[in-house]
C-alpha cells in the first residue's frame, strides 16, 4: 500500500509538473508578444515596454517559469489585469458558486442515472431498455448550450415557472438561491446523467453475468435484492472512475452553462477572463480546474485501492 | 489411395466458390450494421447532411447574409419555411449553409488530432521505454486534465478567433485520446506472431508499424474517429456560441443559437432551430458510431 501511494504521489507530481508547463506555454510559447496580446495592437511602445518589464518578459524563458512556478507554489498566481486583484482571491470567491452547482448537478445526475441504468440492465431489450438508451444517448448529444437554452425557454419564457437567469448565495436566501440554480443543475446534470446511465447499463450487463450473482439467485434472493444487494454496489465502482475522469468534461460544461444562465462561478469567470484577454486570470483559472482534476483523480484512485483491493496488484494503472 | 486419385481427379472447377475470410468478415460486418436500424438511420441523415453542406448554394432558397429590413424576425411560414431572424435572414439557408462550417470543423479537427495521434501512439507503443512511459504518457495525462472546452477556448483566444484556429484547438485538444486509443491496440498487437514473423523476416519496423500492425488497429480508431466528429461539431459550437469560433457573417450554428438568444421570447425560431439541427446532427453521427463499433466488434455490445 505504501509503496502504491508513493508510485501514485510520484506520478502525480510528474503529471501536475506537465500541466504547469502546459499552462505556461499557452501565453509564453505561442506566437506573438505576450504583452501585445495582453494589451492588444493599440497598444503604446512604453505601455507594452513597461508591461514586458513588470512581467519579466525579458528574461530567459526558464528564468520565468521557475518564477511563475515558485509564486504559484506559495499562493501567488498574479494580479488581474482588470483591477489588479490577486487572482487567487478571486478564484477563491467564485470558487462556492461552481461547487454548488456541481453539487446540485450531481445530485440530479444520480437521481436520474442509478434507476435509468438498473432499469435499463435489467429489462435489457425491453421498450424500458430503448427508453433508457435513448434518452442516454440524446442527452450526450444535445449541446450544453442548446440544452440550457432550451430550458430557458419552456420553464423559464414559456411555463413561466422559474427565473430565467440569476445568482443569490444560498446563505443570503436559501429558497431563492435554489429556484435560481434548478435550470442550470438540470443543463449540467441531464448531460451528465446520460454518460453515468450509458456506463452503469455497461457495467451492471456485466456484473449480472457474474457466478456470484447466479449463486445469490440459487440461494433464493429475491431480484430486487440481486440487483442492489449484490449487483450495483460492484457494478458502482467504474462508474465511479469515470465520473472522475468527467470532471473535466463537467467543468467544461459549467462554463457554458454558467455563461448562459448568468451565474458568477469559475466558468463565467474564465470565459469573461479570455474575452477579455485578462491572461493572469485565464491561466490561474485554467491551472486551477486542471490540478482540481488531477487530484481528485488521485484521490479516486486510493479510494478505489481501499475499496478493491486487486487493483493495487497491478499498479493501480 | 494414389490408384483412386488418379481415377478421380479433383476438379477445382466443381467446388463451390470459396469466400476468402476477409471477404466474408467484412460482408458480415456490413449485415450486422445494417440490422441495427437506428445506425442506418444515423448514418442516411448525416450523409443528407454533408449533401446538403456541399450542394448548399443549389438547395438554399436565398443567400445566408442576404439582409431584408422590411421582413426581419418573421414568424416560420410559406416565404421563410423556418422563419428570419434580426436582421431579416432567411433562418433555413443560414442552417443549410451552417451545415458547411459544423461538417467542416467536425473532419478537419478530427484529421488534425489522427494525423498526429497515430504516428505518435504507434511509435510510443511499438517502441515503449522511457520516453514512452514518462513523456508520451505523462503528457497525455497532463493534457487530460483540462476540461477539454477550456482549453480549446485558451487555445483560441491565444490563436486569435476564427473557424481555422477553432479547428486547430479542437484538434489538439482531441489529440490525446487518439494517442492512448493507439498505444493501447500497438501494446495488443506487438507481441502477435504476424508481428514477430515479420521481424525474423528482416522487415523494418517503420514498415511493420504502418504496413502491418496498423491496419489491424484500424476499427477501433474509426469508431473513436466518427465519435469524435460528433464531438467536435458540439465543440466548434460551442467555440462559436462563445464568439471565439466562425465569424458574422458566415452563418455557423453556433453563433445562431447566440444571436436569438436574446429574441427567445418573440422569435424562439431564431435559435430553436439551429440548436435542433446541431442536436440532431451530433444525434446521428452518434448513432453511426455505436452501429460501426457494433458491427466492428458484437464483442463490445
Amino acid at each position: 500500500m505504501v509503496k502504491f501511494l508513493i508510485r501514485r504521489l510520484g506520478l502525480m507530481v510528474v503529471i501536475l509538473f506537465l500541466v504547469s508547463i502546459i499552462v505556461f506555454s499557452l501565453v509564453h510559447l505561442t506566437p506573438g508578444d505576450p504583452a501585445r496580446m495582453i494589451l492588444g495592437q493599440e497598444a503604446t511602445e512604453e505601455a507594452l515596454h513597461a508591461l514586458r518589464e513588470k512581467m519579466g518578459l525579458n528574461d530567459p524563458l526558464y528564468v520565468q517559469y521557475l518564477s511563475w512556478v515558485s509564486n504559484v507554489l506559495q499562493g501567488d498566481f498574479g494580479n488581474s489585469l482588470k483591477d489588479n486583484t490577486p487572482v487567487l482571491s478571486v478564484l477563491l470567491q467564485k470558487l462556492p458558486v461552481t461547487l454548488q452547482l456541481t453539487v446540485m448537478s450531481f445530485l440530479i445526475a444520480l437521481l436520474i442515472a442509478i434507476p435509468a441504468g438498473i432499469i435499463s440492465a435489467t429489462r435489457k431489450g425491453t421498450f424500458w431498455d430503448y427508453f433508457g438508451t435513448t434518452f442516454a444517448l440524446s442527452g450526450v448529444s444535445i449541446p450544453p448550450f442548446f440544452l440550457g437554452i432550451l430550458l430557458i425557454f419552456i420553464f423559464a419564457i414559456t411555463l413561466g415557472w422559474l427565473p430565467p437567469s440569476g445568482y443569490v448565495e444560498p446563505w443570503v436566501d436559501f429558497k431563492k438561491s435554489m429556484t435560481l440554480m434548478i435550470l442550470p443543475a438540470l443543463a449540467v446534470g441531464v448531460r451528465l446523467s446520460a454518460e453515468i446511465t450509458r456506463m452503469l447499463r455497461s457495467s451492471m450487463l456485466e456484473v449480472l453475468q457474474a457466478d456470484y450473482i447466479r449463486t445469490a439467485y440459487a440461494k433464493g434472493v429475491l431480484e430486487r435484492g440481486v440487483v442492489i444487494g449484490h449487483a450495483l454496489k460492484n457494478a458502482l465502482i467504474p462508474v465511479v472512475t469515470v465520473s472522475g475522469l468527467q470532471l473535466a468534461t463537467f467543468l467544461g460544461g459549467a462554463v457554458i452553462t454558467e455563461t448562459i444562465f448568468a451565474v458568477p462561478g469559475l466558468g463565467r469567470l474564465v470565459i469573461d477572463a479570455i474575452l477579455t484577454r485578462d491572461f493572469p486570470v485565464v491561466q490561474g483559472a485554467v491551472l486551477f480546474m486542471a490540478i482540481a482534476v488531477v487530484v481528485v483523480n488521485f484521490l479516486i484512485d486510493i479510494l478505489y485501492s481501499i475499496l478493491d483491493p486487486r487493483i493495487k496488484l497491478t499498479g493501480g494503472q | 489411395m494414389a490408384v483412386a486419385a488418379q481415377t478421380e481427379p479433383i476438379k477445382p472447377q466443381q467446388q463451390p466458390p470459396v469466400e476468402s475470410p476477409k471477404k466474408r468478415m467484412v460482408k458480415e460486418m456490413f449485415s450486422r450494421f445494417f440490422q441495427n436500424k437506428l445506425a442506418v438511420i444515423g448514418g442516411a441523415f448525416t450523409l443528407m447532411l454533408i449533401f446538403m453542406a456541399i450542394f448548399a448554394p443549389l438547395i438554399s432558397p436565398y443567400d445566408p447574409t442576404e439582409q431584408n429590413y422590411a421582413k426581419f424576425l418573421q414568424s416560420p411560414g410559406e416565404e421563410n419555411v423556418l422563419g428570419t431572424d434580426e436582421l431579416g435572414r432567411d433562418i433555413l439557408s443560414r442552417i443549410i449553409y451552417g451545415a458547411r462550417v459544423s461538417m467542416q470543423a467536425g473532419i478537419i479537427s478530427v484529421g488534425i488530432a489522427l494525423l498526429v495521434g497515430i504516428p505518435v501512439g504507434l511509435f510510443s507503443g511499438y517502441y515503449r521505454g522511457v520516453l514512452d512511459e514518462y513523456f508520451v504518457m505523462r503528457f497525455t495525462d497532463a493534457l487530460l486534465a483540462f476540461p477539454p472546452l477550456v482549453l480549446a477556448l485558451s487555445l483560441a483566444a491565444v490563436l486569435g478567433a476564427g473557424l481555422q484556429n477553432a479547428m486547430i484547438a479542437i484538434g489538439i485538444i482531441f489529440t490525446p485520446n487518439f494517442i492512448r486509443l493507439m498505444r493501447a491496440e500497438v501494446l495488443s498487437q506487438r507481441e502477435r506472431e504476424y508481428v514477430t514473423a515479420a521481424k525474423a523476416a528482416g522487415i523494418s519496423d517503420v514498415k511493420i508499424m504502418f504496413r502491418h500492425i496498423f491496419p489491424n488497429c484500424l476499427p477501433p480508431i474509426l469508431v473513436q474517429a466518427t465519435l469524435s466528429i460528433a464531438a467536435a461539431i458540439i465543440a466548434e459550437a460551442s467555440l462559436s456560441y462563445l464568439g471565439l469560433g466562425t465569424q458574422p457573417p458566415t452563418p455557423s450554428w453556433g453563433a445562431m443559437l447566440s444571436m436569438g438568444q436574446g429574441y427567445l421570447g418573440d422569435a424562439p425560431w431564431i435559435s430553436l432551430f439551429p440548436g435542433l439541427f446541431i442536436f440532431l446532427t451530433v444525434l446521428s453521427i452518434n448513432l453511426f458510431g455505436d452501429g460501426l463499433r457494433d458491427a466492428l466488434d458484437p464483442k463490445l455490445k
